[in-house]
């Protein structure tokens, strides 16, 4: 998508990152912010399921021509799935970063961290 | 924007891999004005710069052009450069950006022993190159050129303002550089933009470049590398007496320990200018360039190893931050335009 876009049912962490929460699971992924600072992504390699992601820390790459980012975990759980679909299509991180470009899905080890994230509006004013 | 070398550069306008397709099936325009230029002139330009730079300046012909390297006393690279012979005793070379002051700092020196005037000309002139295979058709009919031939270099009028216009570049593609009084560069810019030619950046710059395994100093040359462990032997032609030859000719009769040699990642990852090169264990070299191939769609790099692992299909691994790729040393170019 061209145009900045920061839906309201998402939390959303300091380092570009984006969590769905929905019960005790979330889905995670980056931000519009970050996959336009980012460029065109070519190359995205999840975790391995079963693995743990901790708040705050990286837990997977992406990837453009130019250079390669970080992912940080805005919370912590273990991993239940990963978007295998970006392995050969890792340029919809870029086209819908908020639904086909979804990177992976959490178990929540601790739902309260979730409140430490920002709402849309939050993050929108914190990019400005 | 990036800072580049003292100057502002764009990494991309639309996007790498756009910019690079339109190169490799179209055409695409640099701002490469960063380029450095050092005019010499003179009855002693052609000792001058025997003595200065590695290949045999008595083979270009006036009109003609040549890659050529400048060594340090002990055969490291300071820069890589292009000569263009403009006339009987004038030269025209182009340097890159972040080498152009210790360039001039090397031509200055020398000078001094020639009859020879050597002087910066960077501000005189904006470049801008276009490659592909439509560009140099483009050029023609938009700014109403007849153009030199490849590695042909000639004076034109372009906006009624004298230019130089070379059949050179730095994509693999055909294609010119032109080098112009930079008041009209902008104005020539958008002319040929509106006539089709896709703007590019740095990014795009990179990756055309590694595709073809041409060299980029500050990656794959360096003042701690020397000619024949990169693969120039070709452009050293130690008879003219440059400096550094004697070192040349050991390094060139006995080899190298280390040899540049691109590679293929053969499943996913993308290495990266630092990454080890590994054989089992063993660390046998380093990434001096690497990069996402627009073309093939995968990791591409060159590397310098161990010289005896260098042959073409020879297996090796690449440790991408912690995590071991699999490649192929390949023969050179990485990308061959399909016939």
């Amino acid at each position: 998508m061209s145009e900045a876009s920061y839906p309201e049912d998402l939390k959303y962490h300091p380092e570009h990152d984006w969590a769905r929460i929905e019960g005790g699971e979330a889905t995670l992924g980056i931000t519009w912010y970050a996959q336009d600072s980012l460029g065109e992504v070519v190359f995205f390699e999840g975790p391995e399921i079963g693995s743990e992601v901790t708040k705050d820390q990286p837990y997977a790459e992406v990837e453009s021509v130019k250079a390669v980012s970080d992912v940080v975990a805005p919370v912590s759980g273990e991993v239940i799935a990963v978007n295998e679909t970006l392995a050969d299509a890792p340029e919809a991180i870029n086209a819908d970063p908020y639904e086909t470009g979804w990177l992976v899905k959490v178990r929540l080890s601790d739902p309260l961290e979730a409140d430490s994230l920002m709402d849309a509006a939050a993050y929108a004013a914190s990019l400005e | 924007m990036v800072p580049f070398a003292g100057w502002e550069m764009p990494v991309q306008y639309d996007g790498i891999k756009e910019e690079h397709i339109a190169v490799r099936t179209h055409a695409g325009i640099f701002d490469v004005s960063h380029m450095g230029q050092i005019e010499v002139e003179g009855p002693g330009s052609l000792a001058f710069l025997q003595r200065l730079v590695t290949n045999d300046i008595a083979k270009i012909e006036i009109g003609g052009a040549q890659y050529s390297l400048l060594l340090n006393d002990d055969a490291g690279v300071i820069d890589d450069l292009f000569v263009y012979r403009l006339g009987h005793d004038r030269y025209l070379v182009i340097t890159n950006a972040g080498n152009h002051a210790a360039d001039l700092v090397r031509f200055g020196q020398i000078a001094r022993d020639f009859d020879v005037y050597a002087r910066d000309a960077s501000l005189n002139y904006a470049m801008l190159a276009i490659q592909g295979p439509n560009a140099r058709r483009i050029v023609e009919n938009t700014l109403h050129l007849d153009l030199p031939p490849r590695m042909r270099v000639g004076a034109r009028q372009v906006g009624r303002r004298p230019a130089i216009i070379c059949g050179t570049g730095y994509t693999g593609e055909d294609g010119v550089e032109i080098l112009i009084d930079p008041g009209i560069a902008p104005a020539i810019w958008t002319e040929l933009v509106d006539a089709g030619v896709v703007p590019c950046g740095l990014g795009a710059r990179d990756t055309l470049r590694l595709e073809v395994c041409f060299h980029l100093h500050g990656n794959d040359l360096t003042e701690e590398t020397d000619p024949i462990s990169a693969g120039l032997g070709w452009a050293c032609v130690e008879s003219t007496g440059f400096f550094g030859a004697e070192k040349v000719a050991v390094l060139r009769a006995n080899g190298t320990d280390e040899k540049l040699a691109p590679f293929l990642i053969e499943g996913a990852g993308i290495p990266r200018q630092g990454n080890p090169v590994m054989l089992g264990d063993e660390v046998v070299g380093e990434v001096s360039s690497g990069t996402f191939s627009p073309s093939l769609e995968k990791g591409i790099g060159m590397a310098y190893l161990r010289a005896d692992l260098v042959e073409p299909g020879t297996e090796i691994e690449i440790d991408v931050r912690g995590k071991r790729r699999a490649a192929r040393v390949s023969s050179k170019p990485l990308y061959k335009k399909e016939i």
